[in-house]
């Protein structure tokens, strides 16, 4: 398989079409609560009373249905005569947490990952950004490269994390190391399609107007690719969270990653909850900041496709 | 006659393919005089835009030339079959994009101007996606313009516009010319737009293009939509239409 071959099977068609903005939308749907609004307006017609009150209550549908599932677990946890280290009760999990905050030690190991993430993040896409734009207009270079780029998304990356760890030892460095190479891969192939996709007539445009090669890429293969180069950005975002952990997994000595670790060694399952609420919190974070980028840069793209 | 602001001698384009070569253009010879208004006619194929893209500069000439008069390097302002103006600017950044590139300080000031004059004010700020195809071949047209450009190059820029809007755009074009004294290379295939526009109509013949007819229009102007229905257009579109069969 060529690495354009595989390029084009997963490039997308319209801008915003990558593979991810099905999920995306299907987040912001639920987080609008505006699910299945064709069904609403068939109901507005004949029960107009009802439906209203239902929407008017949507907002807090998300919320109710979570509390309801912390009260399940709840439940679960007190009469299923489980043990606390098989199911802790959220009850127990928010006290260990509270214990965990108040000494510190979570925040320490939060920051900790946080600094592999967000260094192994903005170093993956980087490079991927570079050599994808590289990529993107040279075909010798796609054709030297391809081979490379191939392999390495056939190696899994958890089966080589042990290697980077003996190598680069249990420190940061190795987790950090991780995360690039978790992030490198979607965001290359998704600049690539995206400065691929750049109309060949806007090319004609500036080329008409004598423009300068940086104008040509800051003022039409930048904004031009962006929408794509997004798209690949949230993949990597979600991912390096998923990098920094199996690296710590593997051989650390801190980070939320080595908290679970611990927590499991300890028969402290509250704590494994508590490490995995933090890195719950942190991906989502992650990758809210990304989609207000996304939502900031692409204020002219129709909106239209979301509501 | 004043002297040619464009001389294009014995130009050949052709392009490398397996089979000795695909020849798009086949020695063409003209010249433009400044605020000329050229229509190139011509059957499909017959190389129209790729003499178009020779004239901007984007396609070397394989044997030939093409000469500015004392402009060596001509300011070029081109419009497209589609607006091609770019999504993520609003029109008056769409407008201002030359002016920008070349670093002109009162690039906001013109490009208000422009739009105007192109009938587009109270649409600066919107979106391309938002403008209907005629409204986007205004802004593109207004674009070509704004940087008072030697050689305004149009290829087909009404073609993907219904017919109506069309002829609106055909009186729009010729006032707009009028105003700005424009030398113009406009690529088209309707006789009725060549003649209701230009001054002279070139028209190729099939590949390899080659100038078959050299047409001057000596209509009236202004020219409104009863030409159409005047003798001596019918003259004139019989010719055309006898030199592309």
């Amino acid at each position: 398989m060529s690495l354009r071959g595989g390029l084009r099977r997963t490039a997308p068609k319209s801008q915003r079409g990558n593979l991810q903005s099905g999920a995306f939308l299907f987040f912001q749907k639920i987080a609008s609560g505006a699910w299945c609004p064709r069904n609403d307006i068939r109901d507005d017609m004949t029960k107009p009373s009802l439906t209203k009150r239902i929407r008017s209550l949507r907002p807090w549908l998300g919320f109710g249905s979570l509390l309801a599932g912390l009260l399940l677990w709840q439940l679960a946890a007190r009469m299923g005569g489980l043990p606390a280290f098989i199911l802790p009760a959220p009850a127990d999990v928010w006290s260990r947490f509270l214990r965990a905050a108040a000494d510190g030690s979570l925040f320490v190991h939060m920051g900790v990952t946080l600094a592999e993430i967000l260094v192994g993040l903005l170093a993956g896409v980087a490079m991927a950004t570079i050599l994808g734009y590289l990529v993107a207009k040279s075909r010798l270079l796609e054709n030297l490269l391809a081979p490379y780029l191939v392999a390495s998304q056939a190696v899994p990356l958890v089966a080589i994390a042990p290697l980077l760890v003996i190598w680069f030892g249990p420190g940061m460095f190795s987790k950090i190391l991780i995360c690039a190479l978790i992030v490198f891969f979607p965001v290359l192939v998704n600049t690539v399609v995206g400065v691929r996709a750049v109309p060949p007539a806007l090319y004609d445009l500036m080329g008409s107007l004598r423009a300068t090669r940086t104008q040509v890429l800051l003022q039409l293969e930048v904004p031009a690719a962006l929408p794509i180069f997004l798209g690949g950005l949230r993949i990597g975002a979600t991912l390096s969270v998923i990098g920094a952990v199996v690296g710590e997994f593997v051989g650390a000595d801190q980070g939320l990653g080595f908290l679970i670790n611990v927590g499991r060694g300890q028969y402290d399952t509250a704590l494994v909850f508590v490490a995995i609420f933090a890195l719950v919190v942190m991906a989502l974070s992650l990758y809210g900041v990304v989609a207000w980028f996304e939502k900031r840069l692409l204020i002219w793209q129709e909106t239209s496709q979301i509501h | 006659m004043s002297n040619p602001i464009l001389t294009v001698s014995a130009l050949t384009v052709v392009f490398p393919d397996n089979n000795g070569g695909l020849r798009a253009l086949d020695d063409i010879s003209f010249e433009v005089c400044p605020q000329e208004f050229i229509c190139v006619l011509g059957p499909s194929g017959s190389g129209k835009t790729t003499l178009l893209r020779v004239l901007a500069g984007l396609l070397p000439p394989s044997v030939g030339e093409v000469n500015f008069g004392d402009h060596q390097q001509p300011r070029i302002g081109m419009a497209f079959q589609q607006s091609n103006l770019m999504p993520w600017r609003t029109v008056l950044e769409n407008v201002k994009l030359p002016l920008e590139l070349a670093g002109a300080a009162d690039a906001e000031s013109r490009a208000r101007e422009l739009i105007d004059l192109v009938g587009l004010s109270g649409f600066e700020d919107n979106w391309p996606r938002d403008l209907s195809g005629g409204m986007a071949q205004r802004a593109a047209l207004a674009r070509a313009l704004i940087h008072d450009p030697d050689l305004l190059l149009l290829d087909e820029p009404f073609g993907s516009l219904d017919a109506l809007t069309r002829e609106r755009m055909w009186s729009e074009l010729s006032r707009i010319w009028q105003v700005r004294q424009k030398t113009v290379v406009m690529v088209t295939h309707s006789i009725n737009e060549s003649l209701f526009l230009a001054d002279r109509v070139l028209v190729l013949s099939a590949r390899p293009g080659r100038v078959k007819l050299d047409l001057k229009v000596d209509l009236p102007r202004p020219r409104n939509e009863d030409i159409r229905y005047t003798p001596h257009f019918g003259k004139l579109a019989r010719k055309l239409k006898a030199a592309i069969e």
